[in-house]
């Protein structure tokens, strides 16, 4: 293993940052475990896609000129979620492109390069599969969308699931079909996201899975809120808590593995 | 001979000026139209069609699935059809020019039409000419784009569909809701029902002791149909293909009713949209690997029919070309939404789409449905209509359709193009635009963020019990909270923890555990 020497500046997203701390906390702790020294710029704020695709672009400019800002400085940029670090690759350009200068669209080019979602720089920056986690569970893993085909992490999850001790995987049916979160359009469409929901929480029962794993928490919330509701007893964890986790850490916590509980 | 005109208009609520000739679809009215989540509401709630349409989807996209992985260059074939179009858009109108030359000078009789007004206009000329009162049609997307049936209609012109889906949504008084299957929402009870009930009223009726087998439905079209190809003296059809190197039009159909339509009347009529052109005959190579396998998830389309004007003796000895542009022109001058002119119309998007799976065609108010449909038609009409302002966010972005497309057509970025479109063209002082412009704000620095998670952290904390129900707020609160729960803001923030962990002496040390 080959640790980088640079720091890595730890993308929290604003989702995670409000909703799901535990998130963003796992990353610290295996980055950490990892030999990475991690950073968190307090400076950082939203990668801009709920502006974006509800149609906002000038609205979301802020959200771009400040992600440059905040994280140019750094070597890698890691961040816990398919989706907006697919924003930030796939649709800063564009903006910077439509409505920025080419001083900035440089800058936002640059920094494209070295910014991450969390299984990629695992997997291909550390060169690791297995990073001494311990999750003795039967989990499903649901690819979302933007890790799938913006992202395009590929198979590295389930590698980096697959190498976890006492994990016990079971594949997801359809499970590169949409949750029908979509951001805003699961309250623009709240009818057809909740049907497309319903679908992929069958396949997820059907699994008999304890644990429902992704790279996005906000599938999660959208997923988790429909488990919920019909209290079925499966638990959305985001990847990142699942690897974070090693045996001392169960024994020192004597506790269940998600700290917070309830829905996601 | 014509057909019985035993229906009449006033039952299905259109405005009666004459008897009707041919069964009368349910109105479509652009006025009025309610957004797509208001008419995917009402087709979520058809048990039947949700069930038609995930058996339908889900069998035609797994075998598209099969047959595009038994070719190697399937991606260099998607490129190579990708660049094809884009070059004869670029040079589109060079290639049109050509086009109508060299169909000139093979016999074809080549007309203009500016919107579908024009060119239903030139239909009912021709045919009136003919002295007849009825054609045939081959499936045509462009013209149900233009309405053709209905405008036929009223000028006295009965226009029968031969495709058998096609039939069975004319004789079921329907519209027609996916572009390849246009009768998917339709099961095989649901169509013998229709044949019994209305076949005979048309034509000739179906057999005695009619069953919802397959072979036996498809045996009471045939022979309801054969009388209509018979005796008919014009066809309309479409066109897939219109190559301007040889003046060719290319129909690629399935059922050979296309063939009879192409081959045996006196006159024929094709609609072609602008967009159809190609270059060169050598150009079909891409295309007829792509559309076969895209569409029908057949290795090589059954019925193929190539035509270049008129040949003495041999099909029809009139030919006419109606090339329609009818807002194509516009779509053309969008540097970002001119790719949606690059369809072929394979379906390939809408049968992948999760969206279209559980809604079906009809929810989106228009003739082209699912993720083309929602950036195509709101390009082709404009956006000034509620449904088609809705038509962009009919989708969840999750970009499925960009990876089957066989010609790139990157459905998603036109999607959030189209939705800017949307905003731009609706500054006013809506809730939502004043949402996003504060979000936006907000989002601008991190002590404005910082200082909504302190908000955040205090809803957290004084919001009892860990999740929140559903909630009596109209809008998104109500929409989200009425069959999910919604999580409950973090007591702290990840941000206000880190500080934390910051200020203690023991920099990186393992205290993480909340």
């Amino acid at each position: 293993m080959s640790a980088p020497t640079g720091t890595v500046a730890l993308f929290a997203t604003c989702i995670n940052d409000l909703m799901f701390p535990d998130t963003p906390k796992a990353v610290v702790r295996l980055l950490e475990r990892l030999g990475c020294t991690v950073d968190f710029p307090l400076s950082q704020t939203c990668c801009g896609q709920p502006f974006t695709n509800t149609g906002y672009f000038k609205e979301a400019m802020p959200s771009v000129r400040n992600y440059v800002e905040t994280f140019e400085s750094y070597e890698y940029v890691v961040g816990p979620s398919g989706s907006c670090i697919g924003s930030v690759r796939d649709q800063h350009p564009m903006l910077a492109g439509r409505l920025g200068d080419p001083g900035l669209q440089r800058r936002v080019e640059a920094i494209v390069a070295k910014t991450y979602d969390l299984s990629e720089f695992i997997v291909d920056v550390l060169g690791v599969t297995d990073v001494g986690a311990y999750f003795p569970h039967t989990v499903t893993y649901h690819s979302t969308c933007h890790s799938l085909r913006v992202t395009k992490v590929g198979d590295r999850p389930y590698r980096l699931l697959k190498a976890v001790r006492g994990l016990t995987f079971v594949e997801l049916p359809d499970s590169d079909q949409c949750c029908g979160f979509g951001g805003t359009f699961s309250v623009k469409n709240p009818d057809t996201s909740v049907a497309m929901g319903t679908d992929k929480v069958r396949h997820v029962l059907d699994t008999g899975a304890e644990y429902l794993v992704a790279g996005d928490n906000s599938c999660l919330l959208h997923l988790g809120g429909l488990l919920s509701r019909m209290e079925a007893g499966v638990r959305p964890i985001h990847l990142a808590e699942i690897l974070a986790r090693t045996e001392e850490d169960l024994v020192e916590a004597g506790t269940s593995a998600n700290s917070e509980g309830g829905v996601r | 001979m014509t057909a019985e005109p035993t229906e009449t208009v006033a039952d299905h609520g259109v405005p009666a000026v004459h008897e009707r000739r041919t069964p009368a679809p349910p109105p479509v009215t652009l006025i009025g139209m309610p957004k797509f989540p208001k008419n995917a509401k009402k087709e979520l709630g058809n048990a039947q069609l949700r069930s038609n349409l995930r058996h339908a989807t889900t069998t035609i996209r797994n075998k598209r699935a099969r047959v595009v992985q038994e070719l190697p260059h399937w991606e260099q074939l998607r490129l190579a059809g990708e660049a094809i179009k884009n070059r004869t858009l670029r040079h589109l109108d060079d290639y049109l020019i050509q086009l109508e030359e060299s169909l000139t000078a093979n016999g074809a009789i080549v007309h203009w039409a500016n919107d579908a007004d024009e060119a239903n206009q030139i239909v009912i000329d021709i045919t009136r000419s003919k002295g007849v009162d009825e054609v045939v049609k081959v499936k045509s997307m462009a013209t149900q784009e233009i309405d053709l049936n209905e405008a036929l209609e009223e000028a006295g012109i009965a226009a029968w569909e031969t495709d058998l889906a096609e039939l069975i949504v004319q004789l079921g008084h329907d519209r027609p809701s996916h572009i390849l299957v246009p009768a998917i929402h339709r099961n095989r009870s649901e169509v013998r029902e229709i044949f019994l009930e209305e076949m005979g009223r048309y034509g000739t009726p179906p057999p005695e002791g009619l069953t919802d087998d397959p072979a036996m439905l498809a045996g009471a079209a045939r022979v309801h149909l054969r009388d209509k190809f018979m005796r008919a003296k014009v066809a309309v059809s479409g066109a897939n293909f219109a190559i301007a190197e040889t003046g060719t039009l290319v129909v690629v159909e399935s059922e050979g009713n296309g063939r009879m339509c192409l081959t045996l009347p006196e006159t024929l009529i094709s609609i072609v949209g602008i967009e159809k052109t190609l270059p060169t005959f050598a150009d079909l190579e891409v295309f007829m690997q792509l559309l076969p396998r895209s569409s029908t998830a057949e290795r090589m389309n059954p019925y193929t029919s190539m035509w270049s004007g008129v040949r003495e003796g041999d099909g029809p000895q009139e030919v006419h070309v109606v090339l329609v542009d009818n807002g194509r022109t516009k779509v053309l001058a969008d540097e970002v939404g001119r790719q949606a002119l690059r369809c072929i119309r394979c379906s390939a998007c809408l049968n992948i789409c999760p969206v279209y799976e559980r809604v079906g065609g009809h929810a989106y108010g228009s003739v082209y449905p699912g993720p083309i449909g929602a950036i195509l038609t709101p390009q082709l009409r404009g956006t000034a209509s509620e449904v088609d302002k809705s038509l962009p966010y009919a989708s969840s972005l999750c970009g499925a359709c960009f990876e089957v497309c066989p010609v790139r057509i990157n459905i998603p970025e036109v999607l959030v193009h189209l939705r800017n479109k949307v905003v731009e063209e609706n500054p006013g002082p809506s809730l939502q635009n004043i949402g996003m412009k504060a979000g936006g704000w907000l989002m601008g620095k991190g002590s404005r963020f910082g200082m909504a998670g302190k908000g955040a952290e205090a809803f957290g904390t004084v919001w009892p019990g860990s999740k929140i129900g559903p909630l009596p707020i109209p809008g998104w609160a109500a929409g989200w909270t009425g069959a999910r729960d919604m999580k409950k803001p973090a007591t702290e923030t990840f941000r206000d923890w880190w500080k934390k962990r910051e200020k203690t002496a023991g920099r990186g040390d393992q205290e993480g555990q909340a």
